[in-house]
């Protein structure tokens, strides 16, 4: 508690022009890392080790504020954004996030990647009560704003995910025998509770199949059997690419011809598709959320013409064709939309009372349509999905945007 | 100098290091050193096989992990208190250590190399391992809570966590100049230089051998539970193989065969990687390599033979 007043002091006393007496040392506004003429954001993100292809996440942010102040800021002030590596490394993170909040005094988080190392400073963050938010990671856990009222996600989750299939499926097969493949762990389970939490009790009716397994497992072939012998006719695959492609294939050389649903992180054409051989693939069905940089549909949207001259001024050298970079602008609006919103005060109580009060607004770069939206009791901003179906080549999105 | 005065030095050298950092430091900078201590306890393990034992083993980053959830395991599962899951780490990781230290008798140099590297790349698959999951907590790993202050000190939980650490450090530390001082020690350095005329002079090879890898192991295994106590989290993306090749990098840059090369290697591991991002955020790894191949050139022998050389130099200048 003494800490905490004490930070506050020196965030006020580092905001110089605000006259000390007329704030009392026991308002609630905690004021850190934000100056007359600046905002301090921090952001961790693996830029070294297994996971730096994300690191292209954090190139983009730092450009994106460099647009931001090139454009005069907000609200007077220039932002500064510092962003550290972890290495995809949980107890780096942890050391990480301790300098950023304590050393650089950044006013909060913004956007740190990675389910493991996002657990690790989850408590952390909101013991200090340090805004933690947007994070780029899909788990369900973050929308937690009971236990975890300062930690706010941003994609829609595994679990979000798996009740907008359960809609489809319940909408499309009403009389559906299913079959559901699943990884065991927390990011597989997300789709089992998913379309538990759709099909209420009746689940085990529909469901008469439910398998599971081991991220460590040579291959899934006879899961496929047994859940083709239940005579299921609609199968629900959460997975990762690897075992997608492996489902792909095996369904397809026992003749089993189910409606075959499948996680959007195993939608990678590279790593699922072409492993699994695309005619294989004919008519799987995944979700989007974010128009793909290289979807002919889009290649003269106005959002695809801001984005790209974006990365033409400020990321010359990145690639276009990298999602990764779509994701990143679209998350990075969102919390420029919020910094606007806060007004004049950049409180961490005010950041995280404007993160949690954002009326539906769409983002650049989300399908059209869709729109990013929180509450005080929502802290799941993106909740909608737009199923595509795998024909010949491509993906090709079909229906309309479903919410959860 | 004399040896009392050498003595008398250390202490006031440990006095500081407990004291100062309490004044000056922040809380990020006490975590910092506290991981600094935890990662000392781990390279001097990791010396104690390689630097003294010559035998090259990748795979120290297994035992850091081994001991980091057995402290994790008890404090979630069993509310040990942290303080007692020490010696428990201590304990197991002694005897995993003194396991491996088997195929340590048969294999030899590039060999035994390869396999404790297989250990590894192994042992985070194993953490997620369905039959232990509900122990490991699989992927998601275990949270841990940061213990206070006891006795209703006036310090926070970072001065208390490193007041703590740093105290398991130092005997831990003394524990290993005596071990390397003794026959023990001896007759490990013997192995090493001369495997044959050593067990000619009647050193028992197999168990020599296998000893350096429990004691090893042993060390290694309590830097992890303190690293793991301070850090509040396992889970297996903390201990992949970059773990033991970081361990083994502070072993190198520190000073192979050497008891406080085992602390400036650590100091070395926990903040050059930060230095190096901060030079660039595009390749710090390209930064951090250039430094190391830096220190090798201009300190081959690791920086406490550098630092030994030096204070050799001041000696003599001072009393010729």
């Amino acid at each position: 508690m003494k800490r905490r007043t004490l930070l506050a002091g020196l965030g006020l006393a580092g905001a110089g022009g605000l006259a000390m007496p007329a704030i009392r040392p026991a308002s609630a506004a905690t004021l850190v890392g934000v100056t007359k003429t600046e905002i301090k954001i921090g952001h961790i993100v693996p830029y070294s080790g297994n996971a730096s292809s994300y690191g292209v996440g954090g190139r983009s942010h730092s450009a994106f504020f460099k647009r931001v102040n090139d454009m005069g800021g907000v609200a007077g002030r220039r932002i500064n954004f510092i962003s550290l590596d972890d290495g995809y490394n949980p107890a780096k993170t942890v050391e990480q996030a301790r300098r950023l909040v304590e050393q650089e005094q950044v006013a909060f988080l913004f956007n740190p990647l990675g389910t493991p190392t996002n657990t690790a400073i989850h408590r952390y963050m909101n013991q200090r009560k340090v805004p933690h938010l947007f994070l780029a990671t899909s788990a369900d856990k973050w929308g937690d704003y009971k236990a975890f009222p300062w930690t706010i996600g941003y994609a829609p989750s595994y679990r979000t995910e798996a009740q907008i299939y359960g809609k489809y499926i319940k909408e499309q097969r009403p009389n559906a025998k299913a079959a559901l493949i699943y990884q065991n762990d927390d990011f597989g389970k997300d789709y089992l509770h998913g379309l538990q939490d759709v099909y209420g009790k009746d689940f085990d009716k529909v469901f008469t199949k439910v398998v599971t397994y081991e991220a460590s497992d040579a291959t899934v072939d006879s899961q496929v059997v047994t859940m083709k012998d239940s005579g299921a006719d609609v199968l629900v695959t959460g997975a990762i690419p690897k075992f997608s492609a492996q489902v792909i294939r095996k369904a397809f050389d026992i003749g089993w011809k189910p409606l075959h649903i499948m996680s959007n992180v195993s939608a990678s054409i590279a790593s699922t598709i072409t492993p699994a051989g695309p005619e294989k693939a004919e008519g799987v069905i995944t979700s989007q959320y974010l128009t793909d940089p290289t979807d002919p549909d889009f290649k003269d949207s106005a959002d695809m013409k801001e984005w790209r001259e974006f990365m033409a001024k400020y990321l010359p050298d990145g690639d276009v064709t990298d999602a990764n970079y779509v994701y990143a602008y679209s998350v990075a609006t969102l919390m420029h939309i919020v910094l606007k919103q806060c007004g004049d005060d950049f409180s961490r109580e005010n950041v995280m009372k404007q993160a949690s009060n954002i009326k539906p607004v769409a983002l650049p770069l989300l399908l059209p349509g869709m729109t990013a939206a929180t509450t005080p009791t929502d802290f799941r901003p993106l909740k909608q999905l737009q199923l595509a179906r795998w024909k010949t080549n491509t993906w090709e999105r079909f229906g309309n945007i479903i919410g959860a | 100098m004399t040896q009392t005065n050498s003595r008398i030095l250390l202490v006031l050298f440990v006095a500081a290091a407990a004291v100062v950092p309490l004044l000056f430091a922040t809380g990020y900078q006490l975590f910092q050193l506290t991981l600094v201590v935890a990662y000392a306890l781990s390279v001097l393990g990791k010396n104690l096989v390689t630097g003294y034992g010559g035998q090259v083993s990748l795979g120290q980053g297994a035992f850091y992990a081994v001991g980091a959830y057995t402290a994790a395991i008890l404090m979630e599962h069993f509310n040990v208190p942290y303080w007692a899951t020490l010696p428990v780490a201590a304990i197991t990781t002694g005897i995993v250590g003194l396991a491996l230290g088997l195929p340590a008798l048969r294999l030899g140099g590039l060999y035994l190399a390869l396999v404790t590297f297989a250990l590894a790349v192994a042992v985070p698959q194993l953490l997620k391992y369905k039959l232990f999951e509900d122990w490991t907590g699989g992927v998601q790993g275990i949270v841990l809570m940061k213990p206070d202050a006891p006795f209703g000190l006036p310090l926070d939980n970072d001065q208390w966590l490193y007041l703590f650490t740093l105290a398991v450090g130092v005997v831990l530390f003394i524990a290993a100049t005596n071990l390397v001082r003794s026959r023990v020690g001896l007759a490990l350095m013997a192995i090493r230089d001369q495997p044959l005329a050593a067990e000619a002079m009647g050193v028992e090879l197999s168990r020599y051998k296998t000893l350096t890898f429990g004691f090893g192991a042993l060390f290694t295994g309590v830097g992890g539970a303190l690293g793991a106590i301070a850090v509040g989290f396992v889970s297996p993306d903390s201990f992949s193989i970059a773990l033991s090749l970081t361990l083994f990098v502070g072993m190198v840059i520190g000073g192979a065969a050497s008891i406080s090369g085992a602390v400036y290697g650590a100091l070395f591991i926990v903040f050059m990687p930060n230095f190096a991002e901060q030079i660039s955020k595009a390749v710090p790894g390209a930064i951090f390599g250039v430094i190391l191949i830096l220190f090798m050139f201009f300190a081959p022998g690791g920086i406490a033979s550098v630092l030994a050389t030096q204070l050799r130099r001041l000696r003599a200048a001072r009393t010729g």
